[in-house]
């Protein structure tokens, strides 16, 4: 079966302590997820998230704090979630399909919905194949 | 300089060693030509473990460190010792976590050691190119300016100044004391407001540590956290209170009269007056747009206490921390055009209603209705006056339920035979005795409580006023006369839009000063060093209020007991032949720590944070997150695709 590549930025207040829930209540899931922990969803270059796609990755998750109150660094995520619905858009005119980037909130108590997301995202992402380069 | 890593890979026992193949991974990392020495050991937080890396440091001269274990959480702290008892910097540490993001969560030996090496592989290329850095640390200066000399502003400035720390207490009028001084008595417990208050009043006033400043608005705050720089504008009292005697002289000759303020407009004062008998500081002040400086006073005061020329004044004050106290207002009745505020004197809010209750009130406590000063037997008390309507406030005003309660238990106490309605929405009464005292209310002094909204207010031929609403339990209309009626009119906050934005505090959609997190950190600004407490966070009661200003004053004790603040140095810096001064980045900076210097973007280390934000912003690509660099970022990525 095809495995996919697929680079996780999660952000160090939320995303990434729910993934470091996840391991303590042995939570699995698929091990094509690579986490990248960045201080907040904010920080997460356009340009990075290209790169990721350049260099291999099929696909890209950012985990970030729940809008409005939850970022630790106020309105980090509400930047982040400008961004990359622009880059999304962007990415379109180019050929690369939209649903490839992922944006998602999760506080540090949802390991599950990690889970879940993580899962769900691996699966959409096989069915999309890997990135024609 | 090349750099000579030290990569150490733990077993955890079991817990990382049963599922990736550790010694896979040292075999595949030692060949990264940066790495000179790869090892594994069992527990590597242990004390041979700790070993291990420090051995390895002094003998293979290692200029960074990574350590391949569980979550940086847990022994980021006891590794950054390790490395620093050998002279490493901390900052050329690295944690990669192979366990609660690796081996813990998958089962197949082959994947999780494949993945632990690209989580490996990613934070060398980070470490590679870590600077090392220092903490950054920055003067304190150990004063506070506190901003409203309410109950909340009082609280808190008694608390700073029994820690030792001065204080700045800046209040509007000529007096503090706020809303609370102008209360008969409180909930639950009915103590009488000023006895509880006005010793607090005199203990800020004589307290050696605090510098009481009325009449008094804070025009200009420049810095930052423990190095502010404020204005303050001192109008003129022109009447020195270390000569006024209070002897009532000035105010008999005073030919103007107008209504005065502390009674809501119920009595009147003269332009040189006092506004409360118990007022602090104890002395009469002259009221600047009513006096026609006519001089009378000035020629009867025996002390020459008046000066009719006394200008305003700019005083400069340096502090380490700001407390905003500065309270609420009453929603504005006239707003309610169908309740008749403002049309008819038998309509009053409130505040109003306290000032008859009090005993130093303008009818020494008899309830007498304003128009015709005649005794009031029949009431009806309108809760959610602007409170919880879509049309006027949409929130809650939280107190009105309770306050209202105890306006009708005091209002039976003084007129046994009296008739009270209370209109109502619903009764919320969630606090310690709230319930019980409304209970009580209810039942011992037979108030008529109707849940219902009022449509209409009016006064009829024979100068009654009408109540007309609808009791939305039975569906009846109901018409209730009365010889007075009160609104339980909501609360907005005092907070002036200039001295919010000046101080840099976002306000809500209300005007309610934001605090950074409603849970976790209620007293806090995000301008770090600004504090806020009291109704002007929302709204709440008195209770509530003592207890949100004594947190603030902890937070600022905390704060300026410090002799240095020190501050993460993992933020972000600006290159300055890059920058093209566009200001992007001040846009999106949430902290306000960045400002144009000389055409360029300027960071200010303490109050930044290094969230990032502005480095993905700038579009020359000037600024970058020390330690956390584009370069760093995309390098973590390549060598995490790449992996084996
Ligand atoms: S810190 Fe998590 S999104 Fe900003």
């Amino acid at each position: 079966m095809y495995e996919p590549k697929i680079i996780a930025f999660l952000c160090r207040w939320c995303a990434s302590a729910a993934a470091d829930l996840a391991g303590v209540s042995r939570l699995s899931y698929p091990a094509n997820i690579i986490p990248i922990v960045v201080p907040c969803s904010g920080r997460v270059d356009p340009r990075a998230i290209i790169e990721a796609f350049l260099n291999g990755a099929d696909g890209v998750l950012i985990g970030g704090c729940h809008t409005p109150n939850d970022c630790h660094y106020i309105s980090g995520n509400f930047k982040a979630f400008k961004r990359i619905h622009i880059l999304k858009k962007l990415l379109k005119q180019f050929g690369i399909e939209p649903e490839r980037i992922r944006l998602e909130w999760i506080s540090a108590t949802e390991a599950t919905k990690l889970v879940q997301v993580t899962k769900d995202f691996v699966e959409t992402i096989r069915k999309l194949g890997p990135l024609a380069r | 300089m090349k750099e000579r890593i030290g990569v150490f890979i733990c077993h955890c026992g079991r817990n990382i060693a049963g599922t990736v193949d550790v010694e896979k991974v040292a075999e595949v990392i030692s060949k990264h030509p940066q790495v000179v020495h790869c090892e594994t050991y069992v527990y590597m937080c242990s004390e041979p473990g700790q070993k291990l890396i420090m051995d390895a440091i002094r003998n293979k001269g290692l200029t960074a460190v990574v350590v391949a274990a569980c979550s940086t959480t847990i022994h980021y702290e006891t590794f950054a010792r390790v490395v620093e008892a050998d002279g490493l910097n901390r900052y050329k540490l690295e944690i990669a976590n192979i366990r609660e993001q690796c081996s813990w969560i998958h089962i197949n030996r082959k994947e999780a050691t494949e993945k632990a090496i690209r989580i490996v592989l990613a934070s060398i290329a980070k470490v590679s190119m870590d600077e090392p850095l220092y903490p950054i640390k920055a003067k304190v200066t150990r004063k506070c300016l506190v901003i409203g000399g309410g109950i909340a502003g009082i609280t808190a400035a008694l608390d700073i100044a029994n820690s030792g720390i001065p204080v700045v207490l800046v209040e509007k009028s000529p007096t503090i004391g706020g809303k609370m001084a102008m209360l008969s008595e409180t909930f639950p417990t009915l103590d009488c407001a000023q006895c509880i208050l006005t010793p607090k009043m005199a203990e800020v006033a004589r307290h050696p540590n605090v510098k009481i400043l009325t009449c008094s608005e804070v025009i200009s705050v420049e810095g930052y956290v423990g190095n502010f720089k404020v204005k303050i504008l001192k109008h003129p009292r022109k009447v020195d209170p270390s000569k006024c005697r209070l002897c009532t002289l000035c105010e008999r000759v005073c030919p103007v009269t107008v209504p005065r303020e502390f009674d809501r407009g119920l009595s009147t004062r003269k332009a040189i007056y006092i506004p409360f008998p118990q007022a602090v500081p104890s002395a009469y002040v002259v009221d600047e747009e009513h006096c026609t400086k006519c001089g009378l006073c000035v020629k009867v005061c025996p002390t020459k206490a008046i000066n009719l020329d006394e200008k305003e004044e700019i005083i400069e004050e340096e502090v380490g921390a700001i407390i905003v106290a500065t309270g609420y207002d009453l929603y504005p009745g006239e707003k309610l055009r169908e309740y008749g505020y403002g049309v008819y004197k038998d309509v009053i809010d409130s505040l109003q209603f306290e000032r008859l209750l009090s005993s130093g009130g303008p009818t020494k406590g008899q309830i007498l209705r304003p128009s015709d000063k005649k005794p009031v037997k029949r009431i009806v008390f309108i809760q959610c006056a602007g409170s919880r309507d879509d049309n006027h406030l949409k929130y809650c005003s939280k107190i009105c339920c309770m306050y209202t309660a105890k306006h009708a238990l005091l209002f039976k106490e003084r007129v046994h035979d009296g008739e009270v309605t209370i209109f109502y929405i619903d009764i919320r009464a969630a606090g310690k005795g709230y319930e019980e005292f409304i209970k009580r209310v209810q039942e011992e002094f037979e108030v008529n409580y109707i849940r219902g909204k009022v449509s209409k207010v009016y006064r009829d031929k024979n100068g009654d006023m009408v109540v007309i609403g609808v009791d939305t339990l039975s569906g009846q209309k109901v018409t209730v006369r009365a010889d007075l009626v009160v609104l339980a009119l909501g609360i907005i906050p005092q907070l002036d839009r200039d001295l919010a934005s000046m101080i840099k505090i976002p306000v809500d959609e209300y005007g309610f000063a934001q605090e950074v997190h409603p849970k976790l950190r209620p007293v806090e600004c995000v301008t770090s060093g600004v504090f806020v407490c009291g109704a002007v966070q929302g709204p709440k009661d008195i209770s509530e209020t003592v207890t949100q200003a004594s947190a603030a004053a902890a937070k600022v004790i905390e704060l300026l007991t410090q002799e240095y603040i020190t501050h993460e140095p993992t933020i972000a810096e600006v290159d300055k032949d890059l920058c093209s001064g566009c200001r992007i980045c001040i846009a999106v900076c949430p902290y306000g720590a960045i400002e144009i210097v000389e055409g360029k973007a300027k960071i200010n280390e303490v109050l930044c944070e290094g969230c990032g934000a502005c480095v993905v912003a700038c579009p020359s690509s000037a600024i970058k997150l020390r330690n956390y660099t584009d370069s760093q970022l995309i390098n973590m990525v390549k060598a995490a695709l790449t992996g084996v």
